[in-house]
């Protein structure tokens, strides 16, 4: 009995030390912060808050290295305001709750501003603590409206930005393509009910593409696990579609389109950003199976303009891996910043936010892009066909103003 | 007509490798009494080796899948020796959240090895025939055939091992006495590990052939697999090896029809209320014999 | 027995002490915002700790579906806040009082089961109320419910897990509780002791429910949003670790575990991955090491303080 004793002493001694350091800890980085920003060549603490494990930890991985990619350039090219700009990566689990500790955490370590989370769920969890504490946050894919907008009160959340698009958009310009360029007038819809972003793209596109004169003669929906296609497709096939449009992520997508074309249904199949990966072409099957594919997307690896190439061959070097879109809008997202920084003038969270929002015409690899009044980037849509499995830049196109209501 | 058939002939073959996964529980679950969580992860390493082997080795298919199985037969066997063996005396509860524990940890060993990105296995790895039936209406894929093939063949060789072979007898020994079969001069340790290689196995060409048909490896694949072929394997009546066979069949059917007529994020729910119907009129599975429980 | 005993003061000053002690700390700014938070998750999982721990620790029954109720709680706690415009504590009570609904209705059939089979039985459950949460288009469907007011403050987070533990731990030591503990050890004697078992088993679901339904209620107004994906079946297993690594029909044993599992993931926070890697892999080693759980079925008393304190006085104090 007495070691037993002895043991649960320790352990609950343990705890409380656990607890009181962990105060000691805090308090200690928040000191550095300050300091920090006094001391001449000092740095800027730029927080990360991504899933980083859990069920998305693939998007909010590809984020981290797209965002410090480009911190490791902004710094080697002399940082901002004379100072480098230090991150601090922490994990936020895939979870709300954990999203929102995080966001607490990274505030008290002294950041100047919050990318990430990746996911719109995590996302809302830490708009309070943004909107509390001052800091700007800024999701790199968190596609909901009323992420960066409160529809309770009719105005924007000051401190939330965003770098992708919202969901609207892209569904304009892709069921304007559809229609006027592919000539299709019959469309099945096949969307991941289990998914903000691809309901969302959904609802726009329905709406758009009977608005034009089209039809969608089938619709279906899958949620996150599901392995087979094959029921859905087969009933958008037998109810005549011309082009089946399937706004979600690759993973689902690629096996789409394979079990699409493996029962022989070879219309063409459109999509959005989620489609963008190296790794679709296998996930489909091969090349010949993304014969008249299309997607609308941020940026198109193959644009020519120098910084696209620039950026893809640097990714390719650190991480010996294709950048996707998540990737892409993570290293634009700490450009933005650094940008914003750059113009506020000082390393100051409400003056950062100021000149986020003031944002203009800023040249990044997704385009020539400008906020809106409720923080919402307005930018070009890319058009991308995949062509003998490569994706090609099939056109350019400005996205129309996303209204709230 | 012909869509349903072409919905039934999905539902099989996404049944067939529930029932492969589901064998793998019913046998660990009937000579233990333990709901192994972590098998469903198995099903990923399984996947993981045949992907590596592919790319990375550059073998065939066939050679891939027996270094799929043979690495987690032996992978299983390690498992149930250092997690689970040192528990078989202790609270049922703890061996549970032992097995909780190794799932996670394979789970996110495997993000953090492996990577977060989905991968899939270059295209050609197999070739893929079509055939049509019913003028055309309907069509099954080589794969979707060689899914049931092996599922039969697999069930059969089991049927095999545990009724006619000296290892098998033991194995039922075990499940129905463990005591008297020790005392019968039967290692218990050793048919425990095979009972675990052989599930393992089982699981390790289900996670092969699920990455083949769906083209799609990533480190969480074998957790909804898995809790599927866990309810699969209830339903048909845990412990009960044709139960396995004819849960996961029934399961994959079921999933088939309501995505394709229903809406498929119903598909789940109707799952689980089809589970609790059946443990509620049927606790012993569909196969099941009605059994007195024992003071 | 006494209420007014030496030692039963002694504990109710303790508990106010701690009440002004981090009140007095939170007003002065020294426990941190990202602390809060954490302090806010560590009340909300002693809660599920508990309840579940009354469940599955002291009436045996291997129940996988806490986060079902959790999402019934919060779901309708919230309607009541955001979509009716009720005061907070009357969500609060429907919130529970609907879990606890819930809890009987689920029990009764599903109770007739036995160990594992009832586990699966619950586990599926808790999947049903996630499903029909992300179907139903007036609580938001997969998207959930935004923008809830943060009414759960430390005065109501603190008082709701000492009224949970409180209440809890004179339920097992009431007679209702002594005939849950004779279930669990043993069901067919405690029958033959003229125990209605079921009626026992269902009782003890139910005020499972009922605070896990709290839990929910707390949490979806502390965290600002609530989406069907947060009450997986994996937070169920989460809950379930806290009461095992604690020990099973330990209450202090699942406060302890519930802390040490908040607090230790609060603070790993930029390992990331490896976070969960070192959590699985203690999570295993604390089990086969110690199976028991940390406590075992002991609780951890002010006798501990003495150095002479008498034999061990059995499973729930006294």
């Amino acid at each position: 009995m007495r070691s037993l004793r002895s043991i649960f002493f320790l352990a609950v001694t343990l705890l409380l030390l656990a607890f009181v350091s962990s105060c000691g800890q805090a308090q200690q980085s928040q000191g550095s912060g300050g300091q920090g920003g006094e001391q001449q060549g000092g740095t800027i603490k730029v927080g990360l808050n991504l899933e980083l494990s859990g069920a998305v930890a693939t998007y909010g991985t590809n984020i981290k290295n797209g965002i410090l990619l480009a911190l490791e350039e902004i710094n080697a090219a002399g940082g901002v305001l004379g100072m480098k700009l230090e991150p601090v990566v922490l994990d936020n689990a895939s979870k709300a709750e954990e999203a929102m500790s995080v966001a607490s955490k990274l505030v008290e370590q002294g950041v100047v501003a919050i990318l990430g989370p990746a996911t719109t769920g995590a996302t809302k969890a830490c708009i309070p603590v943004a909107m509390d504490n001052q800091v700007p946050l800024i999701s790199p894919s968190a596609t909901a409206l009323d992420v960066t907008y409160d529809p309770q009160a009719k105005k924007v959340r000051d401190f939330i930005f965003r770098t992708c698009f919202t969901d609207p958009p892209q569904a304009i310009v892709a069921a304007e393509f559809a229609f006027n360029e592919l000539g299709v007038k019959k469309a099945a819809i096949l969307y991941d009910n289990g998914n903000d972003y691809s309901k969302g793209l959904y609802r726009v596109f329905k709406e758009e593409f009977t608005k034009l004169g089209g039809e969608i003669v089938a619709e279906g929906s899958f949620s996150e696990n599901d392995q087979d296609f094959r029921p859905l497709l087969t009933r958008a096939s037998q109810a005549g579609a011309e082009l089946i449009y399937v706004p979600a992520y690759y993973g689902q997508v690629g096996k789409i389109i394979a079990q699409a074309r493996e029962l022989d249904i070879q219309v063409p199949m459109m999509g959005a950003d989620g489609w963008d990966s190296p790794e679709l072409v296998n996930l489909a099957g091969g090349a010949d199976n993304l014969k008249d594919t299309y997607f609308t997307n941020h940026y198109s690896p193959a644009d020519p303009s120098e910084k696209v190439r620039a950026f893809v061959q640097a990714y390719k070097a650190k991480y010996n891996a294709e950048p996707d879109a998540f990737a892409a809008l993570g290293y634009e997202t700490a450009y933005m910043l650094a940008d914003a920084i750059k113009r506020a003038g000082k390393a100051d969270p409400v003056a950062i936010k100021d000149a986020l929002a003031a944002t203009k015409d800023f040249e990044g690899i997704t385009g020539r892009l400008s906020m809106d009044a409720n923080h919402n980037p307005v930018k070009e849509v890319s058009i991308i066909a995949i062509v003998d499995g490569k994706q090609t830049l099939k056109a350019k196109k400005m996205a129309p103003e996303v209204k709230v209501d | 007509m012909a869509e349903l058939v072409q919905q039934l002939i999905n539902g099989l073959t996404l049944g067939g490798i529930y029932a492969l996964i589901a064998l793998g529980y019913t046998m660990v679950y009937g000579i233990i009494q333990l709901i192994n969580f972590a098998h469903g992860d198995i099903l990923m390493v399984a996947a993981y080796v045949a992907f590596f082997a592919i790319t990375v080795l550059k073998v065939g298919v066939v050679p891939a899948l027996v270094l799929a199985v043979v690495f987690c037969a032996l992978l299983g066997v390690a498992i149930e020796r250092i997690a689970y063996k040192p528990l078989r005396q202790a609270p049922r509860l703890a061996a549970l959240i032992t097995a909780i524990g190794v799932s996670l940890f394979l789970e996110n060993g495997g993000l953090w090895l492996l990577g977060t990105d989905f991968r899939s296995f270059p295209p050609g790895t197999v070739n893929n025939y079509t055939y049509t039936l019913l003028g055309g209406t309907v069509r099954i894929t080589s794969m979707q055939l060689l899914i049931l093939a092996l599922t039969l063949l697999v069930m059969v060789i089991l049927q095999y091992i545990v009724h006619y072979t000296k290892v098998g007898k033991a194995m039922r020994a075990v499940a129905y006495d463990k005591e008297a079969a020790a005392l019968m001069g039967i290692n218990v340790d050793s048919v425990v590990s095979v009972t675990f290689a052989l599930g393992s196995a089982f699981a390790a060409v289900a996670g092969v052939l699920w990455g083949l048909y769906y083209n799609t490896v990533h480190p969480l694949m074998g957790l909804m697999p898995g809790l599927k072929a866990f309810v699969a394997a209830v339903i048909g009546g845990i412990g009960i090896i044709p139960g396995a066979m004819a849960g996961g069949f029934f399961l994959g059917i079921i999933e088939a029809l309501v995505s394709g007529y229903g809406s498929s994020e119903l598909r789940d729910p109707v799952v689980f209320i089809l589970l609790i119907l059946v443990l509620l009129f049927r606790p012993a599975g569909l196969l099941g014999k009605d059994t007195v429980e024992k003071v | 027995m006494g209420y007014f005993r030496s030692k039963n003061i002694a504990i109710f000053l303790v508990i106010i002490g701690i009440y002004f002690a981090v009140d007095w700390l939170l007003e002065e700014g020294i426990i941190t915002k990202f602390q809060q938070v954490n302090l806010m998750l560590l009340g909300i999982n002693v809660i599920l700790a508990t309840s579940l721990n009354l469940i599955v620790g002291f009436t045996g029954q291997l129940a996988l579906g806490h986060a079902g109720f959790m999402a019934i709680g919060a779901y309708v706690a919230t309607i009541f806040t955001v979509k009716l415009g009720q005061p907070f504590a009357l969500a609060l009570a429907v919130g529970s009082l609907a879990a606890a609904l819930a809890g009987v209705l689920i029990g009764l059939p599903t109770l007739r089961l036995r160990g594992d089979y009832l586990a699966i039985a619950t586990l599926g459950f808790g999947e049903i109320i996630r499903g029909l949460a992300v179907n139903i288009e007036y609580v938001g469907g997969a998207a959930g419910i935004m923008g809830i007011p943060r009414l759960t403050t430390w005065p109501w987070l603190y008082a709701m897990t000492v009224l949970t533990v409180v209440a809890i731990k004179n339920f097992i030591n009431s007679t209702h509780g002594r005939a849950c503990l004779a279930v669990r050890e043993n069901e067919i004697a405690a029958e033959a002791m003229g125990i209605n078992t079921t009626y026992y088993k269902v009782l003890a679901f139910t005020l499972g429910a009922f605070f896990g339904g709290l839990a929910g209620g707390l949490y979806a107004h502390y965290f600002y949003l609530i989406q069907p994906s947060t009450f997986s079946f994996l937070r169920s297993f989460d809950i379930l670790v806290m009461v095992v690594l604690g020990g099973m029909g330990s209450l202090t044993g699942s406060v302890i575990a519930a802390a040490a599992i908040t607090l230790v993931n609060a603070l790993l926070q930029d390992l990331a991955l490896l976070r969960m890697v070192i959590y699985a892999a203690l999570l295993v080693a604390v089990m086969i090491f110690r199976p028991q759980g940390l406590m075992g079925n002991k609780e951890l008393t002010l006798n501990i303080l003495r150095p002479r304190g008498g034999a061990d006085r059995g499973i729930v104090g006294d």
